[in-house]
């Protein structure tokens, strides 16, 4: 009988976690916003103001919403990439370059044939994913094989991605004229756009999709059950039977594709050709943020990737119209992860607040 | 002192309320100057609960505490430590990479200069070590020395920081038969020195021969507090578990029928690269429970693994249900029947942080009817996890809780019913009563019992000799990655495996009967 309350306690008490699972990426938005404001009051500029600037340049306007979700598609991908990695036990950091080489390979495909939509669209596609899916899966199997910390070479495979799709695109690969770029692809590899005039494409429906289609993944398919397992324990997951090694390749296959969807939607959907990188945009590494705000749940990753969406269009705009640098965005965008990723202290001041109010009850 | 009261602490009517449930409801607790008192109770009674609140981790609701007969509010550890109140944990807090030295002096270094003066801190290790009979090398580093050493550490680290009153949290749980009789000889020997000692534990036997009092509790209500020379063993199990337990195990006379397991010459590597398994090789029949005895240490993790596909073998044969395996793999064996029960619950028998349901389908996850294709059969898996919970007692609020959130006894029973469930014909049970209450041990003796009439081969490895004689009916006993010998139940005597699991070869020890 005791048995039967500790555990319903316990039952309860792992409930409340849920509900502060949902509570403490709000209040971090909030903190982020608050310390924003302060920034702003030390430069001489107005929150305020500002913060209407933010609000509206996402929902004041179709062509703002719009904009807003071109910058949500491919953060939806590198998020669920991050959080797919997160779900086996790896951490992925290597979404930019997978991002990359996949961005080049779909354009590659886009401007190289001349097949119909039906055909090409989806090929140029599924090229993307098997390029940055090996690029992911690479650091996978020198993982499983040799014991080789995915961390280390999901970056390193980051700068080969770079240089080599820079060479590629710069060198043999580059049209004809000044601009550091591959011809222009097909307009039947283009994911089309579906409001006149504005530039959201396809691309944000087949990264809803996705999500639900890893939602399944994960929760539905003896995969994604053999991948979580891993997850949580990997000894506990060989007792069962469960090939280690192999879900690993797998999963990483799988989180590198998902980050590459990035870059061809991003090729295909928006830019239309691959141009030469200066550097690394940053989806893979803002997608680590968006999986640590969406908990690595793939319905938080969509939301995540609204939020820094929002965040990354609103410091455009606020640059343009009230002066505010864009570096205050990246303040609070680091306030924000920094307040998720030190949950810690929100549980332990929940618990005190709640432990000082259950011993007051007790003493009436 | 000069009032004659002799007591180093004192609890009074400790009350202490957690939301829905009194861990402890006005428990009353006394400690003596220089003895050792049992504090027993099954998980979950509220002992840890009790001594976390003299300790500090937990504010108790209502009552008083005495240290050394003063009034204390002991409101964080801190204040526990400055009145010489010193914890061992069940879990070990140390720093594994450090030595013995840097774990025991962390956070009291003794300085020079504003650098750690290694030479004082070694020799402060060593006097109290000497002081206190407690042997261990101040430069070893933590992670190259034995569990047993580890709790000298511990020990040592609550003495260095000045400790007369000892908490030790479930000693014995993580140590061998060898190891128990030297901490015991260490108890003994601060108590000596004038220390006082509150060793909680849920095995009856320890108390008996470690404790002079022991304190009951149970369901958060203390029972009695009485002298262990007053006591039976059989009465303090009533009292610790509220009714008549029945501590040997009642069974018929074993139907052996044909060879389901059959090992030769077995040889394996341990994670050191070091060979474990030196030649190996027994056999198991239907309908018999072979209990493998030996200490700690002596090739029975690697045995298991083996049998599991979870280790690869060097060489030697393992032949199932007469067919040789030649390269073992676990999802295989699985399969063609065997279950395995093993001997870290939390490392690799459960997955704590997935529910019930989820746990209860490790290993058979992709097969019908939990799944159909590349699917989960949520609904299916749901219902089944129901029945078993029903079918092997599990407590639990329903089949969606985690595993964490179960106690010890029931997370084992949630892998008993999983592997029981899969019908195998051999069962590999590995420690399969370690660290849970009396409940659900002579529930879970009681089952193997039952798998074994029902025609199964059970191989029993487990460390406790008590558990190995009163199921087995055979004993194989290991040494050094061999079996000595496999003697039949009737043949087994605990003097006689005990000499054996020390490594004297079988004949010796009956030439040593016949002499003595």
């Amino acid at each position: 009988m005791v048995d039967k309350n500790i555990s319903e306690r316990k039952a309860k008490y792992l409930q409340k976690q849920r509900l502060v699972d949902l509570i403490v990426p709000i209040i971090a938005i909030i903190a982020g916003l608050i310390v924003g404001a302060i920034f702003m009051l030390i430069i001489g500029a107005e929150p305020i103001k500002a913060y209407i600037v933010l609000w509206n340049s996402s929902f004041g306007s179709l062509r703002g919403f719009g904009e807003m979700l071109v910058n949500t598609v491919p953060l939806i991908f590198t998020g669920l990439a991050v959080a797919f990695g997160f779900k086996i036990g790896l951490f992925n950091i290597g979404g930019d370059g997978q991002f990359l080489v996949s961005y080049l390979a779909a354009a590659y495909i886009g401007y190289m044939f001349q097949l119909p939509m039906y055909i090409h669209l989806p090929f140029a596609l599924v090229a993307g994913i098997i390029a940055g899916g090996v690029w992911g899966g690479i650091a996978g199997y020198l993982k499983a094989k040799l014991g080789i910390h995915e961390v280390i070479t999901t970056i390193m495979f980051n700068y080969i991605a770079l240089h080599l799709v820079g060479y590629l695109v710069g060198g043999p690969l580059k049209a004809e004229g000044p601009l550091p770029a591959t011809p222009k692809i097909f307009d039947t590899a283009k994911l089309p756009r579906f409001v006149p005039n504005m530039r959201i494409h396809y691309g944000i429906f087949l990264a809803l999709a996705v999500a639900v289609l890893i939602y399944y993944i994960l929760w539905k398919t003896t995969f994604g059950y053999e991948v979580r397992a891993t997850g949580q324990n990997p000894d506990a997951a060989q007792f069962g039977g469960i090939n280690v090694a192999r879900n690993m390749v797998l999963a990483m296959f799988i989180s590198g594709a998902l980050a590459g969807l990035a870059g061809s939607t991003q090729a295909l959907g928006l830019e239309y050709r691959a141009y030469q990188p200066f550097g690394f945009v940053g989806y893979g590494f803002t997608g680590i943020a968006v999986a640590l705000v969406g908990k690595g749940h793939p319905v938080g990753v969509v939301l995540g990737a609204l939020l820094f969406g929002v965040l990354s269009r609103g410091a455009m705009m606020m640059q343009s119209m009230v002066g505010v640098p864009k570096e205050v965005i990246e303040i609070i965008q680091a306030i924000i992860i920094m307040f998720i990723a030190s949950e810690y202290i929100f549980k332990y001041l929940a618990r005190k607040w709640r432990e000082r109010k259950g011993g007051v009850a007790d003493a009436s | 002192m000069a009032s004659g009261n002799n007591l180093a602490v004192e609890m009074k009517g400790i009350t202490k309320r957690f939301p829905g449930v009194i861990a402890n409801d006005r428990v009353d607790f006394e400690l003596e100057k220089g003895e050792i008192h049992a504090l027993l109770g099954e998980n979950g009674a509220g002992k840890t609960t009790l001594m976390n609140c003299l300790y500090g981790f937990l504010n108790a609701d209502e009552g008083e505490i005495f240290i050394n007969n003063k009034k204390v509010e002991v409101t964080d550890p801190n204040v526990a430590i400055n009145h010489g109140i010193g914890m061992v944990h069940q879990h070990f807090m140390l720093v594994p990479p450090f030595t013995v030295t840097e774990n025991i002096v962390l956070g009291k270094e003794p300085t020079e200069n504003n650098m750690i003066d290694y030479k004082t801190a070694n020799q402060n290790v060593r006097d109290i070590s000497k002081q206190y009979g407690l042997n261990v090398e101040p430069t070893a580093k933590v992670q190259d020395i034995s569990v047993g050493m580890q709790q000298r550490v511990e020990i040592l680290k609550a003495l260095y920081r000045g400790a007369d009153i000892l908490i030790l949290d479930e000693p014995t749980a993580v140590l061998t038969p060898q190891e128990v009789e030297e901490l015991v000889k260490i108890m003994e020997s601060l108590t000596d020195e004038g220390k006082s000692i509150i060793f909680i534990t849920h095995k009856l036997k320890e108390v008996q021969s470690i404790a002079d009092r022991v304190t009951v509790i149970r369901s958060g209500k203390l029972i009695d507090t009485v002298k262990t020379d007053t006591v039976t063993t059989n009465e303090l199990a009533n009292m610790m578990v509220g009714r008549e337990v029945i501590l040997e195990v009642e069974k018929e006379e074993a139907n052996p029928g044909e060879v389901v397991l059959e090992v030769e010459d077995l040889y394996a590597k341990n994670d050191r690269d070091l060979m474990a398994l030196n030649g190996t090789s027994f056999s198991v029949k239907r309908g018999e429970i072979l209990g493998i005895a030996g200490v700690d240490g002596n090739g029975q993790t690697e045995l298991t693994e083996v049998l599991t596909g979870l280790r690869k073998k060097e060489k030697g044969t393992i032949k199932f249900k007469g067919r040789e395996i030649t390269k073992p793999q676990t999802k295989r064996l699985f399969e063609e029947g065997i279950s395995h029960i093993p001997e870290d619950r939390q490392k690799r028998g459960l997955i704590m942080e997935f529910k019930l349901y989820e746990n209860l389908i490790l290993g058979r996850h992709d097969r019908k009817p939990y799944a159909s294709g590349l699917n989960l059969n949520n609904k299916k898996i749901k219902e089944e996890a129901r029945r078993l919970i029903k079918e092997y007692d599990i407590r639990t609020p329903s089949e969606t809780v985690q595993a964490k959130s179960l106690s010890g006894g029931n997370q084992q029973k949630l892998i008993i019913a999983r592997e029981f469930d899969r019908k195998p014909d051999l069962l590999i049970a590995a420690q399969p009563t370690r660290g849970i209450d009396v409940g659900a041990i002579e529930y879970i003796h009681n089952s193997l019992i039952g798998q074994r009439d029902n025609n199964k081969a059970i191989l029993l490895i487990s460390l406790e000799l008590d558990e190995i004689l009163s199921l087995s009916d055979r004993v194989a006993v290991i040494y050094e990655g061999k079996i000595v010998d496999i003697l039949d139940i009737e043949d087994a005597t605990e003097e006689k495996l005990g000499l054996m699991m020390a490594g004297a070869e079988s004949e010796e020890v009956k030439g040593g009967g016949q002499v003595g």
